[in-house]
This record gives C-alpha cells, sequence and structure tokens, in this order.
C-alpha cells in the first residue's frame, strides 16, 4: 500500500463483509504532537476471540479464494514501522473496532493520501450502506454522515453522479479548510 | 462551502432521472475487484474512472460495483463485465488510463477491447 487512505479502504471493505450496516472511520491528527489516529469501526457480525487473535496473522482469512490474508497486517505494520500501535476490539454480534496510531514524524511514516477518494469509492458501490467520517485536526472536526445525506435526498441514490460530485466537494473543502485552520495558527505562533 | 441546501436543489434534479433509469433495461455490471490485492495494485483509480467515465456518458444501463479476491491476484487490478444476456468478460491489470477504451468500445458500442482481456495472456 502506497498510502494509508488504501489500507482505511481495505479495512473498510472488511467492514461491509462482515454485513455492517454503518462504518465510521475517524482521523484524528494532533500536529503539534506529531501523533495522528485512524480507526474504523462498524456494527458487523463482529468476530470471537480466537478469530480477533488469528487476524494478526498474514495466513489466516475467511475467505477460501486464496490462503493470506494481508489487509489487517499491512495496516497493522504500517502503524508499528512509525513506532505506532494498533489494536482491534471486537465483540461477536456487535461488531469491530480497529483503530491504528501514529508517530507522523517517523521516517517510515506513509502518507494519508487521498481520503476523499476512499470516502467516494465507498460510497459509491455501496449505495444502501452507511458511512459517519470523522476528520480531526488539532481539535477542529468535519463530520460526513451518509444518513443525514439518506433524509434530504428522499429516495435519490447516494451513488448519483451529480452527489457524488456534491460529497467529493464538501469533503475536499472542508478538509481545505481544516488544514487552513491549522496553517493560520503555525502563522500566528 | 457546500450546503444541504445544494444538496436539495440536486435531489430535485434527479427525481426525473432516477425514474428513467428503474424504467431502463439491457442492464451491464461492471464490476472493480476491490480486496488487498486488488487496491494495493490500484483498483481505487479504475473504480473512479469507471464512475466518471460512465456519469460522463449518462449511461443510465450501466451499474459500476465491487466484489472481493476473484483469485487471480497477480493480475490486479481486475474488472469483470456482465453484458445483459449473461456474457462476461475479464479484464486485467487495469489502469485508469485504459477505462475510457474500455467504455468507449465496449460499454457504448459492444466491442470488446481483446488487447485488456485475460485471454490475450
Amino acid at each position: 500500500m502506497q498510502e494509508l487512505s488504501l489500507n482505511v479502504l481495505d479495512i473498510a471493505q472488511n467492514s461491509i463483509r462482515a454485513g455492517a450496516s454503518l462504518t465510521t472511520i475517524r482521523i484524528t491528527e494532533r500536529r503539534a504532537d506529531h501523533f495522528m489516529e485512524i480507526s474504523v469501526s462498524d456494527n458487523g457480525c463482529g468476530m470471537s476471540e480466537e478469530q480477533v487473535a488469528h487476524v494478526m496473522d498474514p495466513f489466516f482469512t475467511t475467505r477460501t479464494t486464496r490462503k493470506v490474508g494481508l489487509g489487517v497486517p499491512l495496516f497493522r505494520m504500517s502503524a508499528e514501522a512509525t513506532g505506532g500501535s494498533f489494536s482491534i476490539q471486537s465483540k461477536l454480534g456487535e461488531g469491530t473496532v480497529t483503530t491504528a496510531s501514529y508517530d507522523t514524524s517517523h521516517l517510515d511514516m506513509l502518507p494519508l493520501g487521498d481520503m476523499t477518494a476512499t470516502i467516494v469509492s465507498l460510497i459509491s458501490v455501496n449505495p444502501d450502506l452507511d458511512f459517519l467520517y470523522i476528520r480531526t485536526v488539532d481539535g477542529e472536526s468535519f463530520t460526513l454522515d451518509t444518513r443525514e445525506l439518506r433524509e434530504v435526498l428522499d429516495g435519490v441514490p447516494l451513488n448519483t453522479p451529480d452527489v457524488l460530485m456534491f460529497i467529493t466537494n464538501m469533503i475536499n473543502e472542508n478538509t481545505a479548510e481544516l488544514t487552513a485552520a491549522d496553517a493560520g495558527t503555525k502563522q500566528a505562533d | 462551502m457546500k450546503s444541504l441546501e445544494e444538496l436539495k436543489a440536486i435531489r430535485d434534479r434527479m427525481k426525473s432521472s432516477v425514474t428513467l433509469r428503474e424504467e431502463q433495461g439491457d442492464n451491464i455490471r461492471v464490476v472493480v475487484g476491490m480486496a488487498t490485492c486488488g487496491i494495493a495494485a490500484g483498483a481505487r483509480p479504475v473504480l473512479s474512472a469507471f464512475t466518471e467515465e460512465v456519469a460522463k456518458r449518462s449511461l443510465q444501463n450501466v451499474t459500476v460495483t465491487q466484489t472481493g479476491c476473484i483469485g487471480i491476484c497477480q493480475y490486479e487490478p481486475v474488472v469483470e463485465v456482465y453484458e445483459a444476456d449473461g456474457k462476461k468478460t475479464t479484464y486485467i491489470k487495469m489502469t485508469a488510463d485504459k477505462v475510457a477504451k474500455v467504455v468507449t468500445d465496449h460499454l457504448v458500442n459492444g466491442n470488446v477491447v481483446k488487447e485488456y482481456t485475460i485471454g490475450n495472456l
């Protein structure tokens, strides 16, 4: 994986396969502390303790098309390579929370990459599922909740081209604002 | 900044076209492999390119969707095209640059782009 947003897309696919109707993606950054945390949580079928123990093993997978499952190990590696941490909390029938934290100043820190493309890809091919995307930079937050959009759309699918364009612009504009706010603070310092 | 008012305007504009789409037959499904292998090989830009190209051409009979690992990881990104008559075409090692040709030649004009298919190996 060349950027962390691809890991996020991959882990969110696990949530979808687990039957989640709502997948929450949170990215929290504290730039002064060189800290970033990515968490993907869902209300899918969850895993037993035994499955959670196995899921870190690259040679474990629930699928039958191949014998390896590299998604979780790659995500874990991306965090631990920076001196960060990785955890999975899961309960059968309730869902799973996958959390990775990073030291963003580390030499092996991957770029976050294009999170807008990840969120829009997820929505475009899963228009009947809900996604909550919360991006926080130095205490300032932006939230995209497809449940709110769905209410406004009143039956118009979320993956309608104009709606996807609206979502793309909404995420890009808000992300730019979060970043600009951060730059402003730095300038003031 | 984008507002929900703007989304309401899109909703009102789209209501009629949604009805049109529901009445369309001859659906074609474009399925992009989005497992770890596909994503690592570049499936996300391929998926985006298909979504954009299909929207740009207003192809109401084409649905772009995803699947997990197809089992041929070495040929990812893999895209399968299912036509209404049950015919399936498997495109391998796809890139965003190849998408426009597949959409024009195959999805619009019905001619499979043989040089991109698994049969061309």
